[in-house]
């Protein structure tokens, strides 16, 4: 005969197994970011995304201060790529004035641009190498990219928030001797990041961490409407460069690189090739650039629009397509301007690559998602 | 100190050809606006489609804005996605026009799956009431999600709803997402939301 046992003594039921996590703020798996994971053992089983907490309202700001006031603010959400995130607003602003940029400022916006976002990716590799427990991958990145910031502070006076980008144009010419230095560097630049292949990409305890680690599918990558290398890393072939050319970027060779895995380490590796081609860009650029000519247009003090009018505009930044949305009426401030980031987009992908993953696997799967915090927050 | 002269080039080379003589300025005539065929091809299917019930705001070089009326925008988006193949959207923006007493939401949406709508944003626009002492979530200011439509907009439509208070019904996770826990003021980025100082 069977007795019913005492509730200490009973069977858990399955859900009370399942111990609510918070990962972050300020945690060396999730940035500043806060993940509220839900684990059953080892293993994630939900998990809600929090990026709410250095959020600075840039959106409203902007609402506040004329076209050109707004460029050293904007750039704010992502200081490392703060060309890349500055160039839709600069490109919509252009459309809503009437100006045309001279020919040697899109060459110089081109190469700027590029060397913005090789600085991005490089700090973005230093901290997936650092969570990955793999120090030098912290250590060589973040000595590499100093050759780069020292190129943008000849270029720009700033050695990170440049504020460079201007409607019509950029602020300053290039200085004397800046395609010479240029081109040294960015060779041996190249070099150097093709040694990280060895020690890092190729390394078999990376590989074991990240391989068939927060698998996106194809079809998941579009629907989830991800965005740069989350999305080429699934198979999609989609970069603005090519697809949606803005500048001078159709007179260029561009090549997209595209992986089928959509794993993490597919994630994690697209940017690395996007480096090296951004090394084969800048060489062209410099290449075809006029060697002389003006590189901005003078506007009136206090530009004013049209009338209402919106214009979207969009760029491949270092993390994506970056799109932003302008509605103007006809006076000196914008009437709203918002930013359409690639780390937000992405971010909806997370809980579903989360889900089914080992906790241990988490800052692999995250950090490869290429996410800027603040960009998300805005 | 010395001034630059005005044109410094023109007066250090005489030599140098003259312009031809300035003609009479004349009036950029109106030209015929040529809208690109291939937009139009797209406003032209969802007109053909809902008549009435749509209006084409603009066709530029790659965009494309529908204004469409809140009953209807659920209906619009199905077909946007079914029959024009647009597959995410982008972004979503609210913008708040006290003057009209309503709120803008615009969608924009693009296409990864169709190579030819690859330069192509389709802008959807709808409008909601907007109330002057909102209580978000329970009051007039509702629009039907389109989370069932484009799982894209999950995130992007809970943005909205935070920072201007816009209800999206039938949204399966209508919760904070970026606004501190115990926030208790008008939403953020609604006009009459005045920064401090200013």
């Amino acid at each position: 005969m069977t007795t019913e046992l005492p509730p200490g003594l009973a069977l858990q039921k399955v859900d009370e197994r399942i111990m609510t996590l918070n990962v972050g703020p300020q945690h060396p798996g999730s940035g500043h970011m806060r993940i509220v994971v839900q684990i059953d053992g080892d293993y994630i089983v939900a998990c809600d995304p929090d990026p709410g907490y250095v959020h600075r309202g840039e959106e409203k700001m902007a609402e506040y201060r004329n076209y050109i006031t707004n460029i050293p603010h904007l750039e704010r959400p992502v200081i490392h790529d703060s060309c890349n995130v500055l160039y839709p607003y600069v490109l919509g602003a252009e459309e809503l004035l009437g100006i045309e940029v001279p020919e040697r400022a899109k060459y110089v916006r081109v190469i700027a641009s590029e060397l913005n976002r090789c600085i991005y990716i490089m700090y973005w590799l230093a901290i997936y190498g650092i969570f990955l427990g793999h120090s030098t991958m912290f250590m060589w990145p973040a000595g590499d990219r100093e050759l780069l910031i020292d190129l943008m502070e000849k270029m720009t006076g700033a050695r990170v928030t440049h504020a460079h980008f201007v409607p019509g144009g950029v602020r300053n010419d290039l200085p004397p001797n800046f395609e010479d230095v240029c081109l040294r560097q960015v060779n041996y630049f190249e070099k150097r990041i093709k040694e990280y292949a060895a020690v890092f990409y190729d390394n078999p305890i990376l590989i074991s961490r990240t391989r068939d680690t927060g698998v996106l599918s194809r079809e998941d990558a579009i629907r989830y409407g991800t965005t740069g290398s989350v999305l080429r890393a699934s198979g999609v072939d989609y970069d603005l460069r090519i697809k949606e050319p803005y500048d001078v970027y159709d007179e260029l060779d561009v090549h997209t690189n595209v992986m089928k895995e959509g794993d993490s380490y597919a994630r994690s590796r697209i940017p690395w090739l996007d480096m090296l081609e951004s090394c084969n860009i800048i060489r062209q650029a410099l290449q075809k650039m006029p060697k002389s000519g003006s590189v901005r247009v003078k506007l009136k003090p206090n530009p004013k629009t049209k009338g209402l009018e919106s214009v979207y505009k969009r760029v491949e930044s270092g993390r994506g397509s970056l799109g932003c949305y302008i509605v103007s009426d006809a006076k000196t401030e914008p009437y709203r301007v918002k930013l359409s980031v690639p780390s937000f987009r992405n971010l909806i992908a997370l809980p579903n690559l989360l889900k089914g993953e080992k906790l241990g696997n988490m800052p692999s799967v995250y950090w490869s998602l290429n996410y800027w915090p603040v960009e998300a927050d805005r | 100190m010395s001034t630059e002269t005005e044109n410094p080039s023109a007066s250090a080379n005489p030599e140098t050809k003259s312009p031809p003589p300035k003609a009479a300025p004349k009036k950029p005539e109106p030209a015929p606006v040529e809208l690109p065929a291939f937009e139009k091809g797209i406003s032209d299917k969802i007109v053909e489609k809902f008549g009435d019930k749509v209006e084409v705001a603009f066709v530029k070089e790659d965009r494309v804005r529908i204004n469409v009326g809140r009953e209807n925008v659920h209906e619009v988006a199905e077909f946007i996605r079914d029959g024009l193949n647009y597959d995410h959207v982008e972004s979503v923006s609210g913008v708040d026009y006290p003057q009209d007493n309503e709120i803008e939401v615009v969608y924009h949406i693009g296409s990864y799956s169709d190579s030819s709508l690859a330069r192509q944003i389709l802008v959807l626009a709808t409008r909601a009431q907007r109330e002057t002492n909102p209580i978000p979530g329970n009051d007039a200011t509702k629009l039907p999600t389109l989370r069932d439509v484009f799982y894209s907009v999950e995130f992007h439509e809970r943005e909205v709803f935070e920072m201007f208070g816009v209800f999206f019904e039938g949204h399966p996770d209508n919760r904070r997402l970026l606004l501190p826990e115990d926030w208790a003021d008008l939403p953020p980025l609604r006009k009459d939301f005045a920064i401090k100082g200013r």
